[in-house]
């Protein structure tokens, strides 16, 4: 019952940012609106459901869908032994989301990694640079649209 | 290309470039160094040159067959990768796993996770000039190992653990080759207790060097044995039990200052734990419902038998070669048909059978969860090991995310050595037991 | 030659030999490995360096980190394209004679990876020498493929410093 209270707590505290929530298979998830993020996960974070540590953060691509990306945050309260989902939206002509550096330090090495495979940027992030690609390489792999099979290698291969 | 850190350097300062080929960087990762003489003024790390594409590749290849990549992701433990992202899947599926299966999963997951440790801890060892300790902890992995190979049939890279249960069922000898590696490894600690417990060295290389907080360890979303060693009790396999753990008595060893001997003692204790798992569940483990089938008919007169009539034979034709797969099916798989590979001695000998083995690896059918989204979690062997996987109800997986523990870790190695000094840089890094395969995936 | 020096056996206890074999049989022996150690199958080599499997016995335990000072390169694991220079300036640090041996499907030929990240074999970035398959490869056929290129060194022509170099 106490997830239900949390997300009946962030149904009543953001009536405009938070769509929905929903339970799927077990897992508690929230949609929001994507500039409510920032108040959504501060409050979630200091509230009375003391969700302390980011456990995850990545993004999915819909190709053909609009809005075409949606970010996923996976949050934990260690004190109550909860995970909980926050889902939100992006629109391809405006890949702009807040940077949740500010709140958790390994969203700096998170978002990296999405603006890197998926090319979201985040705003206030202080070092937005590739992380696990090099300088150079143009595209964002993961993205669907993208070719498993097209390198782009560093130096000349032989064949 | 200039780096961050070569734009913003003082000009009195050096920069020192370690890896991403360096015997200390076990893995491939690079950090350059600002230093003022010995000491790290800032520093930047790295990572990606194992980045392998493994999400994308996922996403190109069915539930099935994706198993093996999942192997090569933290490869000192490969059997707790395929549990994470076996029950994730189960999860989606609502599958019901056996209780032999369950402990079976107990026993490989556990092994793994002391292999895993022991090979971070020989390495982190190494690199403060304990060879000894390097050599004697490999000794011990390999018995682990020899436990390991003679059930799954490979020594690291097993895919043993399938959807819906565990690929064989344990080898006859399997209680007397664990008893052995169980006391080769308990004389092994013994013998590295002595050798680091209170060698001068090593204290002074690990005692309150890189000490990390309880709020920045959760901060950076530690878990697994580094945030235990700063004192916070999570462990996923008490917190949110999984298979039988919560029906085994053990201990969730903790540290006091998180500092790299912490992590060297919490991950020294956890093995003992985790020995203690191994004992109890290889004492309670449910028997097997069917002996062990000395002989069995070969697999080309069943196929030839078979053209004239219906087999009632068994055939020795499982993957450890005891005898006929499908009688043990029941012990170690789920019921389902739809989830799990036929036994090949229906495949080879009735239509059905035949049939059944298509249906199951036919593009288009086989495993298809149904559409949505999951995140599931298992105590991996450097913490929290989660699968975020989107299912769009075709039999490839839309999105595989992995929540990789070591890539909060090491995101966190540029606030640990600041203000240190180089030779810091080594322990502390080996103490965070980075694996390219899961932190750069 | 004289009817009498043929005749006669030869004097106090020497073998001959022709320089180039014995210079083979020296250098098969004392192979100073580098270690290019990426991913999973540096736990193989790990192993295969260790007690139990002890790659000292065929004369390659010495381990040696500086491209320099090292004869063997042992690309133990994948290749990325960001790890693609790199692999090239260790492999050109090195002095002559050298030898790269592929350790396992990834150095070899990419193995599963077949995606926009990984190097479809290193012999795309370096000349290779052995290739050792497996993924990983075990202990045995590491010691196997050790063997093979031993056998390489002492048939091949060796480059000796004095020797006339062919313009």
């Amino acid at each position: 019952m106490e997830e239900k209270t949390i997300l009946e707590r962030l149904r009543k505290e953001f009536p405009a940012g938070v769509r929905e929530t929903l339970t799927s298979l077990g897992d508690e998830v929230a949609v929001i609106d994507k500039g409510a993020l920032l108040p959504v996960v501060t409050f979630l974070r200091d509230g009375p459901g003391e969700f302390t540590m980011l456990l995850d953060l990545t993004c999915v691509d819909y190709p053909g869908q609009e809005p075409r990306f949606e970010m996923v945050y996976h949050l934990f309260s260690l004190s109550r032994n909860r995970r909980l989902r926050i889902k939100t939206r992006l629109g391809e002509s405006d890949l702009r989301i807040a940077s949740l550096t500010s709140l958790w330090k390994n969203a700096n090495w998170l978002e990296r990694e999405v603006y890197d495979l998926f090319g979201v940027h985040f705003e206030g992030h202080p070092d937005l640079r590739r992380l696990f690609m090099y300088d150079g390489f143009e595209g964002y792999p993961l993205r669907k649209d993208y070719p498993l099979r097209r390198r782009q290698p560093l130096i000349r291969l032989k064949e | 290309m200039p780096t961050r850190i070569q734009k913003q350097a003082r000009q009195d300062t050096m920069l020192l470039n370690m890896g991403p080929s360096h015997p200390a960087m076990h893995g491939t990762i690079r950090v350059m160094l600002e230093l003022d003489g010995e000491r790290i003024l800032n520093s930047e790390v790295e990572v990606g040159y194992l980045h392998r594409g493994f999400e994308k590749t996922c996403e190109h290849r069915t539930y099935f067959s994706l198993l093996p990549y999942t192997d090569r992701l933290n490869y000192v433990s490969p059997l707790i990768n395929n549990l994470g992202y076996v029950m994730t899947i189960e999860k989606m599926l609502g599958v019901e796993v056996p209780e032999r299966a369950q402990y079976i999963r107990v026993l490989m997951s556990e092994l793994s996770r002391i292999s895993d440790h022991l090979t971070c801890l020989a390495a982190m060892a190494m690199e403060c000039g304990a060879f000894t300790v390097f050599l004697y902890k490999m000794k011990a992995r390999e018995f682990l190992w020899d436990v390991i190979e003679q059930t799954t049939g490979a020594r690291m890279t097993t895919s043993y653990i399938r959807i819906g249960g565990v690929r064989a069922d344990l080898h006859p000898d399997f209680d007397a080759v664990l008893k052995k590696a169980v006391e080769e490894t308990r004389l092994v600690l013994k013998d590295v207790h002595g050798l680091l417990d209170k060698n001068k060295i090593f204290l002074n290389r690990t005692r309150d060097v890189a000490v990390m907080s309880r709020e920045d360890a959760v901060a950076f979303g530690w878990t697994g044995p580094c945030l235990r060693s700063t004192g916070v009790s999570y462990d996923v396999r008490k917190a949110q039990p999984y298979l039988v753990y919560d029906r085994l008595n053990w201990d969730v060893p903790l540290g006091e200052r998180g500092d790299n001997f912490d992590r060297y003692l919490v991950r020294m204790k956890e093995m003992e734990q985790s020995l203690r798992i191994i004992e109890q569940a290889a004492a309670r483990i449910p028997e097997s419902s069917r002996g062990f089938i000395a002989e069995g008919m070969a697999p080309a007169q069943a196929i030839k038998e078979s053209r004239r009539q219906r087999v009632r034979k068994d055939i020795a034709l499982s993957p450890n070669l005891e005898g006929s797969e499908e009688a043990r099916y029941p012990d170690i798989l789920a019921s389902d048909k739809g989830f799990v590979v036929p036994p090949k001695e229906e495949t080879y000998t009735s239509i059905e059978g035949l049939i059944n083995h298509f249906k199951f690896f036919m593009r288009g059918h086989g495993i298809r969860p149904p559409k949505g989204d999951v995140y599931f979690a298992v105590e991996g062997g450097n913490g929290e090991l989660g699968f975020y996987i989107v299912s769009d109800g075709t039999d490839r997986p839309y999105r595989l995310h992995l929540r990789a523990p070591c890539f909060h870790i090491v995101s966190s190695l540029e606030q640990l050595i600041r203000g240190r000094y180089v030779a810091d840089v080594i322990p502390t890094f080996g103490s965070m037991n980075m694996i390219g395969g899961e932190l750069d995936r | 030659m004289t009817e009498e020096k043929k005749k006669r056996p030869p004097a106090g206890p020497f073998i001959t030999t022709q320089f180039n074999t014995l210079l083979g049989w020296a250098r098969k022996f004392s192979l100073f490995h580098y270690p290019f150690v990426t991913a999973c199958c540096g736990m193989e080599y790990m192993s295969a360096a260790c007690a139990h499997f002890d790659i000292d016995r065929f004369g390659a335990g010495w381990t040696r980190f500086s491209p320099r000072q090292s004869d063997m390169l042992l690309v133990v694991g994948t290749i990325t394209q960001k790890e693609a220079p790199v692999l090239r300036t260790v492999y050109d640090q090195m002095t002559e004679p050298k030898w790269v041996i592929a350790f396992g499907t990834c150095a070899v030929s990419g193995g599963i990876y077949d995606n926009y990240a990984v190097v479809q074999g290193i012999d795309q970035i370096i000349p290779v020498d052995v290739y050792i398959p497996g993924c990983p490869p075990r202990p045995e056929t590491v010691l196997d493929g050790l063997l093979k290129l031993q056998e390489k060194i002492q048939h091949q022509d060796h480059d000796w410093r004095w020797k006339k170099k062919r313009s």
